[in-house]
């Protein structure tokens, strides 16, 4: 009996030995360096993989900021606060790059925007009414209040409102560009956040068709643009900012009709 | 047992709305709106301007690169404005508007011996009139008559199935035009150089077929194959495999099986263009359905407001819940009366409640109801859900741009679910990703 408890013992206690020498053969010879300041920085990162900087995620994000050093602020979603402790751990500049700021450009809502005669009765998201019937709201470049922008976001930072069109909570948004690239009618834009005037209208029907469809339409009149110096110009129905030229001063926002074009209103408390 | 193809519906047939009413002519609207965009490619070129005085059959818009058609003015008027119009497929271009005079002066092409008329002034001629495949998606024929020198063509097949529901244009134009239709085939066949003709309509039409096979008795060349009432019998792939059992494969056309295929109506229209000198003016189509007060089926100058056909046929019932360009299957909802009719435009079709009725929609039950009718052997019901979750890679993988819409999964979900919908945005999605690899 004993010789057969001696010759287990000495057979697993050998194999275990050969294996780990293995093991510790391949740690040694086979392992592979990996930067532990891509770890630290991958952390820092927000990790909501937005993809937003233009990579497949944060940790690749993190690998070209330690490798290639790129610009630890070109993380749209990063605070400059992060961004510069960022800077710090890898020994890079912080970069300067502007603020975006989604900005909606319709002010159709429901009780502005005329309806069709006609229901629409299928999914209700944005890129599958487009395709079907372009919603219900008799404005073919309107908002359609499918709520794709509010899905697109991962930050919580939009919300429909019961006019039946998204609001952004600019203390939640971290400016990532996800809504504006979900919009199938390109209704949301990306704006440098200190810009504060906006035509917020997409319509480039003629004016009358604008004007019954929908109040708060912009007509084309033209009176925002008469001495803009060129900073506004009316193109295929629709007024167009020039934001290099602008002097935000010189437009008599107040004469606008429909108030299509207008000053941003902050909505800083969340209301739901 | 009729030769057919695998899988398919066989939808309630509701022809005999229209079947008996002849083709009548809509009087000639006070003004029309003309889209310069009425086919497959780029839009045409406007070569008129506004307030200038046109006549029935002048060309008033040119063809912009290779695959694009002419457009001619179906009335004789003043050019009134151009403005960006809905067209009934739900896409955005710009339309003449045409206030018509009173005098119908008419200015169409020198008409050809149908006899004597070559092959390249056959081609020249189809491309001068403007014709574009009557089918819907009207591709420009002349595009269709011109195969690449490398393909041999061994049949030139006529889409007489129509196997939508309601629509009868083309057994009227089977009935009323069967010497025209004859005629055009046999253009059409000399134009691309083809012996065999081949016609190919659907069992329920026995009328139709004594007259054509009376007709075609000392016609050597020309066959009529009876096939199977289905749903989508007329899909062009549809028709080869039953017709000549070839199968085309994904993302190849006709051409590269040896066939080509052109719609009933759209031989008659070569055949008019040829031996009268006639564009393309007119659309034939079906107005029918249980919400109109009387269905018809009718000849109809382009850029017609709907709301004209409608109310010449009597008007909407009360009953009326929905307006649909083309046949039920494939059509389109339309929430405009002031859209205007296209060269393709198959019927008009004003259903009740009772026949656009929806199952509410629910949870995808995998009961593979999609996948035993797909005609195409696709699996709808995952094409469904990898784009409703965002899986272009893997839906491209399982063939979702070979989806031609027929619409016959989504007519046999019992869930309700409309997967033709979000199959169709998922064409999209894939396509984008499918051309940005590309570059």
């Amino acid at each position: 009996m004993d010789s057969i408890l001696i010759i287990a013992l000495a057979t697993m206690g050998g194999l275990g030995f050969i294996f780990a020498g293995g093991l510790a053969f391949a740690d040694k010879k086979l392992r592979v360096e990996e930067n532990p300041l891509i770890a630290k920085v991958n952390e820092l990162l927000p990790n909501a993989n937005c993809g937003a900087c233009g990579n497949a995620g944060c940790y690749d994000f993190a690998f070209k900021v330690v490798n290639d050093k790129a610009a630890p602020i070109s993380c749209p979603v990063c605070d400059e606060e992060t961004a510069s402790e960022i800077a710090r751990l890898v020994g890079s500049d912080v970069g300067n790059t502007v603020k975006y700021l989604p900005r909606i450009l319709c002010r159709g809502g429901v009780d502005k925007a005329k309806s069709k005669d006609v229901f629409y009765a299928g999914p209700s998201s944005c890129a599958l009414m487009e395709i079907v019937s372009g919603g219900n709201k008799k404005c073919s470049y309107g908002c359609l209040g499918g709520g794709d922008c509010v899905n697109a976001c991962k930050f919580n930072a939009i919300y429909m409102s019961e006019d039946k069109l998204p609001v952004i909570i600019e203390e939640l948004c971290k400016g990532c560009g996800l809504c504006a690239q979900a919009c199938p009618l390109g209704i949301i834009e990306m704006h440098p956040a200190d810009r504060d005037l906006f035509v917020y209208c997409k319509n480039h029907d003629d004016p009358k068709t604008s004007k019954e469809n929908c109040s708060a339409a912009c007509i084309g009149c033209g009176i925002c643009s008469r001495n803009s110096n060129g900073a506004i110009e009316i193109i295929d129905n629709l007024a167009v900012i020039h934001y290099e030229l602008l002097n935000s001063l010189e437009i008599p926002i107040e004469k606008c009709p429909t108030h299509a074009i207008n000053k941003v209103e902050k909505v800083t408390t969340s209301t739901n | 047992m009729r030769i057919t193809f695998k899988g398919g519906v066989h939808p309630t047939e509701m022809k005999e709305l229209s079947l008996e009413k002849a083709f009548e002519f809509l009087p000639i609207p006070n003004q029309i709106y003309l889209p310069l965009s009425q086919h497959a490619g780029k839009p045409a070129r406007l070569i008129k301007k506004k307030g200038d005085t046109v006549k029935k059959g002048e060309m008033i818009a040119e063809p912009d690169g290779f695959i694009s058609a002419p457009v001619h003015s179906p009335i004789t008027g003043i050019i009134n404005r151009v403005s960006s119009i809905t067209t009934l497929n739900r896409t955005r271009t710009n339309a003449v508007i045409i206030n018509r005079n009173d005098n119908d002066e008419e200015d169409f092409m020198v008409p050809l011996n149908t006899e004597s008329v070559t092959r390249q002034e056959i081609i020249e001629r189809v491309k001068l009139a403007g014709i574009v495949g009557q089918g819907g998606a009207a591709f420009p024929t002349y595009v269709k008559l011109s195969p690449p020198s490398d393909k041999k063509i061994d049949y030139v097949i006529i889409n007489a199935c129509e196997c939508e529901p309601y629509l009868t244009r083309d057994f009227r134009l089977l009935l009323e035009k069967t010497v025209e239709l004859i005629a055009g085939l046999k253009l059409i066949l000399k134009a691309t150089g083809v012996s065999t003709g081949i016609i190919g309509i659907e069992d329920n039409k026995p009328e139709a077929i004594k007259k054509l096979s009376s007709h075609l008795k000392e016609e050597k060349n020309i066959f009529l194959k009876v096939l199977k009432t289905k749903y989508p019998q007329g899909a062009e792939k549809m028709l080869i495999k039953a017709v000549t059992g070839r199968e085309v494969p994904p993302g190849k056309l006709p051409f590269d099986v040896g066939c080509i295929i052109q719609n009933v109506g759209t031989a008659i229209l070569v055949y008019y263009s040829v031996a009268k000198g006639e564009p393309q003016i007119n659309a034939f189509l079906t107005v029918s359905g249980l919400g109109i007060n009387n269905p018809k089926n009718l000849v109809v100058p382009i850029g017609t407001p709907l709301k004209n056909i409608i109310d010449y046929c009597g008007g909407l019932k009360e009953t009326a819940r929905k307006i649909i360009a083309g046949g039920p299957m494939m059509g389109y909802a339309q929430f405009d009366l002031n859209s205007p009719v296209s060269k393709a435009t198959s019927g008009i079709l004003v259903l009740t409640e009772k026949e656009a009725s929806r199952t509410k929609e629910s949870n995808c039950l995998n009961c593979g109801k999609c996948l035993s009718v797909c005609p195409l052997n696709l699996a709808p019901t995952r094409l469904y859900k990898l784009t409703r979750f965002s899986k272009f890679e893997e839906a491209i993988d399982m063939g979702i741009q070979s989806c031609m819409e027929c619409g016959t999964c989504a007519y046999n979900c019992p869930a309700g679910i409309p997967l033709v919908q979000w199959i169709r945005f998922g064409k999209l999605k894939s396509l984008a990703l499918l051309k940005q690899r590309t570059n």
